[in-house]
């Protein structure tokens, strides 16, 4: 099993990319998080809102960009977990989720952490602090 | 218009890490690993329990500020961070609660807006704190004039 104790500056985590952005993403996200603000699921609230058709809940890509530390519980947890939102992820959408070593210290592995779509346009940039235990 | 609202907190609310809710909130983000779902796989790890994804704390029933009348549509989330002591176990009984931070109003290149800073937090039966969840939120000119309306 890898280990991200072992991680040096510069190491990248294992990058997933998601499949293409469906409705049916969203209706459940909305449904599990309790958002339902209607332009992530209904077009004519999106056009309302003056957008060209529904977007991603923010919080949905924030929730799947975190899976890249899910195999490493054991070893640690996400203790600080901070995200801009920078775009809009649309229906059809493909997304890559990354993460890289920035900064190491015995008890703190920080990771620069991102959202990015086929594009190259990053929708969410941020940092994960992942404290690891003794 | 929020500037009065500063410093105001919610009332305190008991929530539940509901098992199947973290269940239906991992399969959401499609994050459904043994370590949030298998009840076999939680007593075999290190919390001796599941736990909860990081940004699950969006599920929770943070109580209402009465000063703070915000719209239900229109607003845009500038950032969010999550600060925690240690994961949420599935079972637990968190209260949660949130404060305003900070708000303030920019004029930019399409208008002005108001940056409204909130900050939830989350603690065990004892008091402790778990987690601090702070939420950048952005209220544009549009939505402001329509509540004043």
């Amino acid at each position: 099993m890898s280990t991200l104790t072992t991680k040096q500056l510069g190491d990248t985590l294992a990058s997933v990319t998601l499949p293409p952005v469906t409705r049916l993403d969203l209706i459940k996200y909305a449904g599990a998080s309790g958002d339902y603000n209607p332009i992530h699921t209904i077009d004519k609230e999106a056009e309302k809102a003056g957008l060209p058709g529904i977007i991603a809940h923010g919080m949905w890509t924030m929730g799947n960009l975190a899976k890249l530390f899910t195999p490493y519980y054991e070893e640690g947890y996400i203790e600080t977990y901070n995200i801009r939102f920078r775009g809009m992820v649309f229906l059809d959408d493909v997304i890559t989720l990354q993460a890289e070593v920035k900064e190491q210290s015995e008890d703190k592995i920080t990771f620069d952490v991102r959202a990015r779509k086929e594009t190259g346009e990053d929708v969410l940039r941020g940092e994960a602090v992942f404290a690891v235990y003794e | 218009m929020f500037e009065h609202a500063i410093g105001e907190f919610s009332n305190k609310v008991k929530n539940v890490v509901e098992r199947g809710a973290v269940r239906k909130f991992a399969d959401a983000i499609g994050d459904s690993h043994p370590i949030f779902i298998d009840e076999e796989a939680g007593k075999a790890s290190r919390y001796g329990e599941n736990i909860a994804p990081p940004t699950f704390p969006r599920v929770f029933d943070y109580g209402e500020i009465p000063a703070l009348n915000l719209p239900e549509k229109g607003l845009i989330h500038g950032e969010q961070t999550y600060h925690y002591e240690r994961p949420l176990l599935v079972g637990e009984e968190i209260a949660c609660y949130t404060q305003v931070k900070d708000y303030k109003e920019k004029t930019g290149k399409s208008g002005s807006m108001g940056i409204l800073k909130l900050e939830g937090c989350g603690e065990d039966t004892d008091g402790n704190l778990i987690f601090r969840a702070e939420q950048v939120v952005i209220i544009t000119e549009a939505v402001r004039k329509g509540m004043e309306a």
